[in-house]
């Protein structure tokens, strides 16, 4: 193979893929070939850069300058000017909100220099297709060591030692449900990886899976020795058609190559891979309906104990992981436990990594050490609230999670801190939210979706959280009461002691977030009929053109409760909290600048 | 009644479904995997074709049925030639796809989960599709349309009213 000079990294990830950037890739390959250079210049899909809202994203390595939001039509530029006469394509790179600045290299963006990158580290680095990339980068040396030199009981200790936590949302010692798989006797275990990414608005799992799926891979494979496991079952979302076809590609090559299978690394141990659908059901991202789905059936779940380490998968010892904890054990093994307890938290050590959407500059996946405060990840990293609005609140742990405002932007974020303001990890998803979002009508939305995903078998859940939807319902429309805040109140509390699994007790929690730190929002729907941020569209009030408005005073003088303010030939105002949407001032406006809800 | 058993091609396809079937090691726990592959083929789920599944693994027919209802994967109603999916995830909602929805509603004359009268679309809100970079998000088929604005909904329609039936 010819030694290559440059490598151009096209971004494979699904993101950059709905942008034409794999026939990108194909257009590069030919202009590469017709320009003669395709001994010297290598062309790599990658997986997932992080930088999705800049998408496409094309990087050339060694000199490390990264393109955003390239098109088809920028590629033969990209090639002619870059590749072939080493000037940077200015108006390609990326340019910072705030100061306006064109960055080239990627480590310069303020996106990247404060992430801190190990589930993600080969995302946008390798090609996720190609084993041999992954073993370049140390791949499948963890599994060798492990194998070749630790004792099962080593593998867990060391894990256990490192202190890593489910980073699917629980936040349980995944060094101890490893031990109490592995003390289960029995005469066969299972590893099961949680793919099945439900919380709207977190793809860090797709991402890992479509970036890097031999990280999985070896990370189950260790963790099937070192419980006593000899079949490992990735359960993945129907709706992930790459990474399914990834892993699917990625499980051949390591049976190919003596990875899985029988014997690996010529020891006694073997294992097997198989990949389950899931069908789309939020609660069976709970590992008790996770396992019925697995074997079939409902994904509804059921009470703990026993726990699937003691009774999972066919009533076997079963130890449930989720893909970020996964992709965070090779390091771990390789680098040990106290390198790993160095980063982040003492009691919430690593990193986390968290999908930033929303009402933010910089919409992607940033993977940060525990402890890095909200205020970091939102304005240094995320670059600020978008057109400079104001920031209101931001939504961890999705449907089960609460709502963090500007008074707690400075807590270092870990899973007990969150916990302590109402809100929780979660699997990572953060929604940015600025002054047009109503915090009833957030409330309202994420209710609607856990009332949706309530598997109905418990009474608390399945018409508790019903009953919420329609009273938040009731308020978004100008019908609420006193007594209806006060009946949100305990019936929240009510389903949080009483739901069978973690949905329905923690699907009160964005009710129960916003009722505590936006009470003044849901006052001004009850009280003044009026929705703070205009979003309710039942409750919208009258408004005047600023354009049109001439001054004449007219609509002032008819407003019956005089809520229209402004001084003659100047442009008026409405206040919405007043109008009662008499439609007086439509009426006597003869500039057409009064405009109807 | 569906007349999923009178297309031209049923017995090609059933002899499909027959040898996915077969190929399963562990028929208790084949339902779901059965079920995708038989949604692959046939393009939704009704009854006969659930009650065939059940017979074809030897488990009630409750139980299909049961897990069908469960999934919203699952279609038991007939699809348009193309499927709309306007993503409803929070990263979505926040950036305005309630307007985006409401303008295909508005423009198809159709709700959510139904199909248009030619057979063309069907329109349906989803659960994230994990794109969130690109909110608010549409799918069309396998499509993704990214930082879609109500204004866009028109000419996403017609390129595909186009095509026309294949």
């Amino acid at each position: 193979m010819a030694k290559q000079r440059t490598h151009i990294m096209v971004c494979g990830g699904t993101g950059c893929v709905s942008s034409q950037s794999l026939e990108m890739i194909e257009t590069l390959k030919a202009l590469i070939a017709d320009r003669g250079y395709e001994d010297e210049v290598g062309i790599v899909k990658t997986g997932c850069f992080g930088f999705c809202g800049q998408g496409p994203i094309v990087k050339i390595h060694p000199d490390n300058v990264f393109y955003v939001q390239v098109k088809p039509e920028n590629l033969a530029e990209i090639v002619d000017e870059h590749i072939v006469k080493g000037r940077i394509v200015n108006h390609l790179l990326y340019q910072e909100p705030t100061s306006l600045k064109h960055l080239k290299r990627h480590d310069d963006m303020h996106f990247y220099k404060k992430q801190y990158r190990i589930a993600l580290r080969h995302c946008g680095l390798i090609n996720p297709e190609d084993i041999f990339e992954y073993i370049a980068y140390g791949g499948y040396e963890a599994l060798g060591t492990v194998l070749t030199d630790y004792t099962p009981e080593q593998v867990v200790a060391n894990i256990k030692a490192s202190g890593l936590r489910g980073r699917g949302g629980g936040g349980f010692s995944t060094g101890l449900k490893w031990e109490l798989t592995a003390k289960s006797a029995s005469d066969q275990k299972y590893v099961i990886c949680n793919a099945d990414e439900g919380d709207p608005g977190a793809f860090m799992d797709r991402s890992i899976l479509e970036g890097d799926p031999h990280t999985i891979i070896e990370a189950m494979t260790i963790a099937g020795y070192a419980i006593g496991a000899s079949t490992g079952i990735i359960y993945i979302r129907a709706e992930y058609p790459l990474a399914i076809h990834r892993l699917k590609v990625a499980i051949e090559q390591a049976e190919i190559n003596g990875l899985l299978g029988d014997h690996i690394f010529g020891s006694n141990f073997s294992f097997e891979l198989q990949i389950k659908y899931g069908a789309g059901a939020f609660v069976c991202g709970e590992e008790t309906a996770l396992i019925h789905s697995v074997e079939g059936s409902r994904g509804e779940p059921t009470k703990k104990p026993p726990y699937p380490a003691v009774e999972g998968y066919h009533g076997k010892p079963t130890c449930v992981n989720n893909v970020e904890t996964f992709a965070n054990i090779p390091p771990i093994v390789l680098k040990g436990a106290d390198w790993f307890k160095r980063i982040g938290t003492p009691t919430s050590p690593g990193t986390k990594v968290f999908a930033l959407a929303g009402k933010i500059n910089n919409v992607g996946l940033v993977e940060v050490p525990m402890g890095t405060t909200l205020r970091e990840i939102i304005y240094d990293i995320g670059g600020g609230i978008i057109g400079g609005k104001a920031f209101k609140a931001v939504q961890t742990g999705g449907p089960s999670g609460g709502v963090i405002t500007k008074a707690d932007l400075d807590t270092p974020i870990d899973y007990e801190s969150l916990k302590a303001i109402g809100s929780m990890m979660g699997s990572g998803g953060m929604i940015v939210m600025d002054e047009d979002d109503c915090m009833v009508n957030i409330a309202k939305f994420y209710l609607e979706f856990t009332q949706d995903e309530s598997c109905g078998k418990c009474t608390p859940c399945r018409i508790g959280t019903k009953r919420m939807y329609e009273i938040l319902t009731k308020i978004t429309e100008g019908e609420g009461t006193r007594e209806d805040l006060r009946k949100l109140k305990t019936l929240g509390h009510m389903i949080k002691d009483s739901a069978l699994c973690g949905l329905g007790q923690t699907a009160p929690n964005p009710v129960l977030s916003t009722l505590h730190y936006f009470a003044d929002e849901y006052d001004a729907h009850i009280d003044a009929k009026h929705c703070p941020a205009g979003a309710c569209k039942a409750l919208a009030k009258y408004d005047i053109d600023p354009e049109k408005c001439i001054g004449c005073t007219a609509c002032a003088r008819v407003c019956p409760v005089q809520c229209i303010t402004g001084q003659p030939k100047m442009r008026h105002t409405i206040d919405a909290a007043k109008c009662i949407t008499c439609g007086a001032c439509y009426t006597a406006c003869k500039f057409d600048a009064v405009i109807r809800p | 009644m569906s007349d999923i058993f009178s297309h031209e091609k049923t017995q090609e396809r059933l002899d499909t479904l027959n040898a996915f079937i077969d190929a399963q090691a562990n028929k208790n726990d084949a339902l779901i995997a059965v079920l995708h592959r038989a949604q692959e083929i046939f393009g939704y789920l009704p009854s006969e074709l659930q009650l065939y599944i059940a017979r074809k693994l030897d488990i009630p027919a409750s139980k299909v049925y049961g897990v069908v209802s469960f999934y919203t994967f699952f279609t038991q109603k007939k699809r348009g030639l193309h499927t709309i999916s306007v993503c409803m995830g929070t990263a979505c909602f926040v950036k305005g796809s309630e307007k985006v929805f409401h303008a295909f509603t508005e423009t198809l004359g159709i709700k959510n989960g139904e199909t248009t009268a030619d057979g063309k679309f069907t329109l349906r809100d989803v659960r994230c599709i994990g794109a969130c970079g690109l909110a608010p998000v549409v799918m069309v088929d396998d499509k993704v349309f990214g930082h879609v604005k109500d204004a866009d909904v028109e000419a996403i329609i017609a390129q595909y009213a186009e095509k026309g039936s294949e």
